[in-house]
C-alpha cells in the first residue's frame, strides 16, 4: 500500500478533487476552517472525527448540497460556481451515499435505480432496467428488485441506495457514514460491497468510524476536529504513529470500542 | 396507536342520537312557529316543475337543472385552474428567484386579506372591462384566484413535508429541479395534499354562490329569481340548501375516507 506522496518521482494519477483554502459558516458557526485536500483518481480517502467537527459538511460541498463562502472547489478539473448546469453536470459525475438511505419510499427498488439514467440521462427504459438488475446483482439482491424499501432491511436498503448511485457510472463516490444507521449484523454486508468498489479503482471518499473498512481500503485517512484538517497521512503512519494529540486522543477513544 | 379512537360505547351513542334529533325537532319547530305567524302558504307541490316539466311526453329542464349545471361548469373549471394556479404559486414561493417569492407572497396577501365580494366587483368593474371578459368567466376567473391563494398554501406545506433528505439524494443524482419535483418530491406530497385540497374543493362550490351578485346565472341566481317569480322563499331555498348538500356531503365524505386511508399507512 504506497501512497503516491512518498513515492518521488512516480507519475500522479490527475487530480479528482481538489479542495483549495475552503471557509464555510452556518450564521456565525464557522463550520470549515481552511480545508485543503487533493484526492487523485483511484484514490480512496477515509474521513474521520468526531461528530460535529464537519466531515458531512466537507463532503457535502464537494457536490454542492452545501455552498461554500470561501476557497475553490475543483471537481474534475470543473470549478463549483453557482451555475445550476455545470452544478446539475458535476453531480452526476459524483454519486452519494447517505447514512439513511434516502431511497425514494413510492417508487420500486427498481424504480429507484432507474429513475436517474431514465430522467438525467435519457436512457431508453430497456437499457435503464437491465443496467440497474446489473448493479443489483453487484449489490447482491436482483431478487428484490419489484420491492418497495420499506420492504428491506437496512442492509439491503443501503445496498439499493449504493446501486442507485452506480447506475449514473460516476467517477467519484462520496460516502456519509453509509453504515452508522444500521444494525451491527448488516455492515458487514454494505463495507462488503464498498471494498469490491475500492478494488475496481473507484475514487473514494468515506466519511466513516468503521476502522477495520479504513485500514483495508484507505490510501489516505483524514482526521477533522472543529472544522479543521487536523491530521492527513497514510493509514500506516496514521494508526501506528499519529502526529497529532488529537488524533492520538481520537484514536484511543474508537479503537478501545 | 389503536387506542386513541376508542369506539364510543353504546350509551354515548345513544345520547348523540338523541340529541340530534332533539335539534332536528328544534329546528323544524322554530320554521313552523315562523311560518304559522308569516301565514305561510306552503306550496311544495310546485317544486318538482323547477326542475323538469314534462309536456307533450317531452322533457322540458326547469331552472335549477340549469342553475345546478352552471354552479358544476364554474367550479369545475375553477377548480382545475385553481389547482394550476396553487401548483405554480407554491414552487414560485420555493424558488431560488427573488422576484418569483415576492410576486408569490404579493398575489397571497393581497387575496387572503380582503373579502372574495370585493375582488369579485373589483375583477368585475374594473379589470373585466380592461380584458374583455365576460361574466362567466369573471366569475370563474375571480373564483380561481381567490381558492388558488389558499391552494399554494396547503401545496406549499404539503412539499416541505417531504423529508429533505429526498431533495437531496435527487440533487445527488443529478436529476434536475424539475424531474426532482415531478418524480420524487410531487408524487410523496400529494398524499398530504390530496385531503385539504379535497376540502378547497368544497368551499369553491359554496364560495360560488357569490357569483349571483355579478348576475350570472349559477344555481343561487335561478334560486332567487324562482323566490322573487313565485314568493316560495321557504321551498326554494331549502331545496337548493339540500342541493348543495347532496354536491358537498360526498366530497366531505371523501375526504374522510382519504384522511382514514392515510392515517392506516
Ligand atoms: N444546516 C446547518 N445549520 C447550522 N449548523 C449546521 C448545519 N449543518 C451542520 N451544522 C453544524 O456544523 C457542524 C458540523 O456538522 P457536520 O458536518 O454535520 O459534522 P459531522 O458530520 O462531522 O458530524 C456541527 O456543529 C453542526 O451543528
Ligand atoms: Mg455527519
Amino acid at each position: 500500500m504506497t501512497f503516491p506522496d512518498t513515492a518521488p518521482n512516480a507519475v500522479q494519477p490527475p487530480e479528482a478533487i481538489r479542495i483549495d483554502s475552503l471557509h464555510k459558516w452556518y450564521g456565525d458557526f464557522h463550520a470549515l476552517r481552511d480545508i485543503n485536500l487533493t484526492v487523485r483518481e483511484g484514490e480512496r480517502v477515509v474521513v474521520c472525527g468526531p461528530s460535529g467537527s464537519g466531515k458531512s459538511t466537507m463532503i457535502r460541498c464537494i457536490n454542492r448540497l452545501e455552498r461554500h463562502e470561501q476557497g475553490r472547489i475543483f471537481v474534475e478539473g470543473h470549478e463549483l460556481t453557482d451555475n445550476t448546469k455545470d452544478i446539475t453536470a458535476i453531480r452526476r459525475e459524483v454519486g452519494m451515499v447517505f447514512q439513511q438511505f434516502n431511497l425514494f419510499p413510492h417508487l420500486t427498488v427498481l424504480q429507484n435505480l432507474t429513475l436517474a439514467p431514465l430522467r438525467a440521462k435519457k436512457m431508453p427504459k430497456r437499457d435503464a432496467e437491465s443496467l440497474a438488475m446489473q448493479y443489483l446483482e453487484r449489490v447482491k439482491i436482483p431478487d428484490q428488485a419489484g420491492k418497495y424499501p420499506t420492504q428491506l432491511s437496512g442492509g439491503q436498503q443501503q445496498r439499493v441506495a449504493i446501486a442507485r448511485s452506480l447506475c449514473m457510472k460516476p467517477r467519484i463516490m462520496l460516502f456519509d457514514e453509509p453504515t452508522s444507521a444500521l444494525d451491527p449484523e448488516m455492515i458487514a454486508e454494505v463495507l462488503e460491497v464498498m471494498i469490491d468498489l475500492a478494488r475496481e479503482g473507484m475514487t473514494m471518499i468515506c466519511v466513516t468510524h468503521e476502522m477495520g473498512f479504513a485500514r483495508t481500503v484507505a490510501d489516505t485517512m483524514v482526521f477533522m476536529d472543529n472544522g479543521e484538517i487536523v491530521e492527513s497521512a497514510a493509514p500506516g503512519n496514521f494508526f501506528e504513529a499519529p502526529k497529532s494529540d488529537r488524533t492520538k486522543l481520537f484514536l484511543s477513544q474508537i479503537l478501545s470500542h | 396507536m389503536n387506542d386513541i379512537q376508542k369506539p364510543q360505547s353504546q350509551q354515548s351513542v345513544i345520547a348523540n342520537i338523541a340529541m340530534f334529533a332533539l335539534l332536528v325537532l328544534g329546528c323544524v319547530w322554530i320554521v313552523l312557529r315562523g311560518e304559522a305567524g308569516l301565514g305561510y302558504n306552503w306550496q311544495w307541490y310546485r317544486v318538482p316543475d323547477f326542475f323538469y316539466r314534462v309536456i307533450d311526453g317531452e322533457v322540458i329542464w326547469g331552472p335549477l337543472i340549469f342553475g345546478l349545471i352552471v354552479t358544476l361548469e364554474i367550479t369545475s373549471i375553477s377548480l382545475i385552474l385553481t389547482v394550476i394556479l396553487g401548483l405554480v404559486v407554491a414552487l414560485l414561493r420555493l424558488s431560488d428567484s427573488l422576484s418569483g417569492r415576492w410576486l408569490a407572497r404579493g398575489y397571497l396577501e393581497a387575496i387572503r386579506n380582503t373579502p372574495l365580494l370585493v375582488q369579485l366587483y373589483l375583477f368585475y368593474f374594473v379589470l373585466s372591462p380592461i380584458f374583455g371578459l365576460d361574466r362567466y368567466w369573471t366569475a370563474v376567473l375571480t373564483l380561481a384566484i381567490f381558492e388558488g391563494a389558499f391552494a399554494a398554501e396547503i401545496f406549499r406545506a404539503g412539499i416541505l413535508a417531504v423529508p429533505k433528505g429526498q431533495w437531496e439524494a435527487s440533487a445527488s443524482l443529478g436529476l434536475s429541479r424539475f424531474d426532482c419535483y415531478r418524480d420524487v418530491v410531487l408524487p410523496q406530497a400529494i398524499r398530504l395534499i390530496l385531503p385539504p385540497l379535497t376540502g378547497q374543493g368544497i368551499s369553491l362550490i359554496k364560495h360560488s354562490s357569490i357569483v349571483s351578485v355579478i348576475a350570472v346565472f349559477d344555481l343561487f341566481t335561478e334560486a332567487r329569481n324562482l323566490v322573487s317569480d313565485t314568493f316560495m322563499s321557504f321551498e326554494v331555498y331549502f331545496t337548493v340548501g339540500a342541493m348543495y348538500l347532496a354536491l358537498i356531503i360526498p366530497l366531505s365524505i371523501l375526504v374522510s375516507v382519504i384522511e382514514h386511508r392515510m392515517r392506516a399507512k
